[in-house]
């Protein structure tokens, strides 16, 4: 053992405390009147510094008042690509480092002791902190089922993986606010359970090809991670993502910024505003054939609402977009038969539907 | 060496490639490397992670790219 095994060991149990404290202490502040939290989220968080700063660039040098179309799109344009890569580039860093201590084969086992509804659950919960990526979705899927997960609990994990992700619901917080980053936490987690129960209830096993159930079942790999072990992978992530994502980040803000100045209010609120009754279905229809991260979709959905649209009808275009992907369920083709795609799609979709109505009605109260 | 790159088709799988190629060429170690991107293929090796490789039938890595570290101890193992 060396010196460094040592003090992991005898300084990992300490951290839950430091962080209770440091919890209290903040509340304690901002109870006495001292915002630190308030300031934090404003400043770190949203960025209001940032947007201050891009702002006068553009009024100063370009000489584009903000409050106009041209100058309000650039405005909006480079504050959001910015604060997105930023907050983007931490929130990867930090979940990778979280999530080098869960690799698939450890998701694996861990599901593995668990079944019918609180296999569901703890799925769903782990979905939240592993793969961002679709592609990455069929192993997972087939070393699941082959090692002979049931049904109801590696779908509730594919649900919420893509839906879920805890970069998305600190964006959700810079872009809305916090009440509705956790009611979006808290609902797509509902929603990937009540999925993966209703899949596991319908007894659709033998919809799926039979060559994933002959699998070879490798074993979790014993070995233990440094600390720049981590580090170095959590880093790797970050590239590789924001690699992946930028061009979907990019278009996001640019279609966002288009939203945001050119299109007409009153066009947007006669086909998508909050009274109308097919927003919700209309949005999710439109999302579902796009293919883009949910780091693309916020901008989006960020200029929708401000252009009077629902949120619940924003956030169900985001979910369609993320878990109802084309090219994932094509990828799915693979493994399962038709009756079973069919009823994910349908699920998620009438899913993602409710949602939308759900925050349209509470929508107003969350502001 | 017979080296196998499992994955389906990600950009990550043909940057694996590419890197093993570069180092086996830096090195001058003679590799014949293969893309694996058939799923069922890929799953009879029992991996949920993808890029893997798979050297002389084991699978030595999966999910990400390796490190440039890593693969130049595979082509220097015997």
């Amino acid at each position: 053992m060396t010196i460094a095994d040592t003090v992991v060991k005898h300084s990992s149990p300490r951290w839950p405390w430091i962080a209770a404290g440091v919890a209290v202490a903040l509340w304690a502040t901002e109870r006495a009147g001292l915002p630190v939290l308030s300031w934090a989220n404003a400043q770190l968080l949203r960025m209001d510094w940032l947007s201050a700063l891009v702002r006068a660039a553009v009024e100063r040098v370009l000489g584009l008042p903000v409050s106009g179309a041209l100058g309000g799109s650039i405005h909006f344009f480079v504050y959001d690509v910015i604060k997105i890569f930023v907050l983007l580039s931490a929130l990867i860093f930090s979940i990778s480092y979280v999530q080098s201590y869960f690799p698939p084969e450890r998701t694996r086992d861990i599901l593995g002791r668990h079944t019918g509804v609180s296999g569901s659950v703890v799925a769903a919960l782990l979905g939240t902190i592993t793969p961002f990526c679709s592609c990455s979705s069929i192993p997972l899927f087939i070393g699941f089922t082959s090692a002979g997960l049931p049904l109801g609990v590696t779908f509730a994990f594919l649900i919420s993986s893509p839906l879920v992700d805890l970069a998305s619901v600190i964006l959700l917080a810079s872009i809305f606010n916090w009440t509705v980053a956790l009611a979006y936490v808290g609902i797509g987690l509902a929603l990937a359970v009540a999925g993966g129960v209703l899949i596991g209830r319908m007894r659709m096993e033998r919809h799926i090809e039979a060559f994933v159930f002959s699998a070879p079942v490798s074993a979790a790999e014993a070995q233990r991670l440094t600390r720049a072990e981590r580090a170095r992978y959590a880093r790797d992530q970050v590239l590789d993502i924001v690699r992946r994502v930028w061009p979907y980040v990019l278009a996001g803000v640019g279609i966002g910024a288009a939203i945001h100045n050119w299109i007409p209010a009153q066009w947007v609120a006669a086909t998508l505003g909050a009274d109308r009754w097919w927003a919700v279905p209309v949005a999710v229809a439109i999302g579902t054939p796009m293919y883009a991260d949910i780091f693309g979709t916020l901008p989006i959905a960020e200029a929708l609402v401000g252009k009077g649209v629902g949120l619940g009808t924003a956030l169900a275009f985001m979910m369609a977009v993320t878990a109802l992907s084309l090219p994932s369920m094509i990828m799915l083709k693979r493994v399962v038969k038709a009756p079973l795609l069919a009823l994910f799609f349908g699920i998620v979709a009438v899913g993602i539907v409710i949602v939308g109505y759900l925050f349209n009605a509470i929508g107003p109260a969350l502001g | 060496m017979d080296i196998k790159v499992l994955g389906p088709g990600c950009a990550n799988c043909k940057r694996t490639v590419q890197l093993i190629e570069d180092v086996a060429r830096e090195r001058a170690t003679p590799v014949t490397v293969t893309k694996v991107e058939d799923i069922r293929e890929i799953v009879g090796y029992g991996v949920m992670s993808t890029p893997a490789v798979v050297i002389g039938g084991k699978v030595v890595h999966a999910g990400g790219l390796p490190g440039r570290d890593k693969v130049a101890q595979w082509l220097a193992a015997p």
